[in-house]
């Protein structure tokens, strides 16, 4: 079946494109939202231009589409982004990295119903640790592009998800019960290598931007 | 043991519809194992000391062209939980008994859609469930004519949650695996 990944960019995206390919399903495009509100109800925003060098190094072409982020009206854009996906590259499905949240899963899976497209969700309900393990058991190499909830920090810029960063959050998690996969919005991340890339991607250059518990990374590719 | 029945035709739909479910047991060290309902065997059915049937998505509805190699329910006596298209697949077979309706072709179940959190109200204890509970729905269809052996334990107005008068076979239109997952804990525990 020929599928458009809804992609971001971060880990959960990326690790449910992976699930599709390994379940032989056939990547046409990768729908990402561009969105002009950074507290989107349904986009992650940060580093989302950078999702086409993440097309490239997966030699699946991304469907970029603008939006206000305006709750509600975002999602009239992603049926036009979802309706364009159908035509131009014959998707039958979308494949998402919901996790755990009913809002956006509940949304997403209402205009695939009225577009006749089947929903896949290979993160639903998956635990959190599970999560960030299966990510270093399968090789994905990925960073923290923005953090958004106390006592998270501008230190954790740039961190990778590794043994140590889960030993952290899981620290937090237990102290200040934060999602440890970051599906509360708690931080955002960008993946550089994982098994459907061809090639990995490096961060050559970065600026910082925000205040005490709400930073974001933009990173400048090669 | 508990067995899963995976009644999905989509394979990526298994993560999504099955392994949350596998993960609950799991957590709850419960012993299961998996087989998809084309792949089921008498030996399946008689290892198991209960069954989960799982559902599946939106648009994967290949098990409606086949609810009949779910007979076996007719004569089956350890407990049964059915979600969503689980619960389906139950009452098919039930209010198919003379294979009347098969013969048919169709006119077995209807169109409605619900999609995200509904409200419900348990009249009684549904697996620990009672009151109003808010629950995850996510379906396309139901069986409207449940055999008169079945409860009918919530409707909204549609059947959500039905229980056998005299077996342990319990369906649910919702999704337990999503939010009320005690649900699922309590079914093992039964």
């Amino acid at each position: 079946m020929k599928v458009g990944v809804l992609f971001s960019g971060g880990k959960d995206s990326t690790y449910a494109a992976y699930l599709a390919k390994k379940e032989d399903y056939e990547i046409t495009c990768l729908i990402s939202l561009i969105s002009k509100n950074k507290n989107s109800y349904m986009f992650h925003t940060p580093s989302i231009e950078k999702v086409e060098k993440q097309g490239e190094v997966m030699h699946i072409p991304v469907l970029l589409i603008k939006t206000k982020g305006e709750k509600e009206k975002e999602l009239k854009d992603l049926e036009k982004a979802m309706v364009v996906a159908k035509k131009r590259y014959k998707i039958e499905g979308i494949v998402t990295g919901a996790v755990e949240s009913i809002y956006q899963a509940s949304r997403i899976q209402k205009i695939c119903n009225k577009l006749h497209l089947e929903c896949f969700n290979p993160l639903w309900q998956k635990n959190q640790f599970e999560l960030l393990n299966d990510l270093i058991k399968n090789k994905f190499e990925v960073i923290i592009t923005g953090v958004f909830a106390y006592p998270l920090d501008k230190k954790w810029l740039g961190r990778k998800i590794d043994e140590n960063f889960i030993k952290d959050i899981e620290r937090l998690h237990k102290k200040y019960k934060i999602n440890s996969a970051g599906e509360g919005g708690e931080y955002e991340s960008f993946v550089l290598n994982c098994p459907i890339f061809k090639k990995g991607l490096k961060v050559k250059n970065y600026k910082d931007f925000g205040e005490k518990n709400s930073w974001r990374r933009e990173v400048e590719i090669e | 043991m508990i067995l899963l029945i995976n009644i999905c035709k989509e394979r990526l739909h298994f993560y999504e519809f099955v392994k949350p479910i596998l993960d609950i047991l799991k957590d709850n060290n419960i012993d299961f194992f998996v087989k998809h309902y084309k792949e089921l065997e008498k030996k399946d059915l008689d290892k198991a000391e209960k069954i989960i049937i799982c559902g599946t998505s939106l648009k994967d509805i290949d098990y409606f062209e086949h609810y009949h190699n779910f007979d076996w329910l007719l004569d089956y006596d350890k407990p049964v939980l059915g979600i969503c298209g689980g619960m389906q697949i139950i009452c098919m077979v039930f209010e198919d008994k003379l294979k009347t309706l098969r013969k048919a072709g169709k006119g077995i179940f209807s169109k409605k859609t619900e999609v995200g959190f509904i409200k419900l109200n348990f009249e009684r204890e549904f697996l620990g469930l009672i009151g109003e509970k808010e629950v995850y729905a996510l379906h396309n269809y139901y069986v409207k004519n449940i055999n008169k052996e079945f409860f009918i334990l919530s409707k909204d107005p549609i059947p959500q949650a039905v229980k056998h008068k005299e077996k342990s076979i319990y369906g649910v239109l919702f999704h337990p695996e999503a939010r009320n997952k005690d649900m699922i804990r309590n079914f093992a525990k039964l």
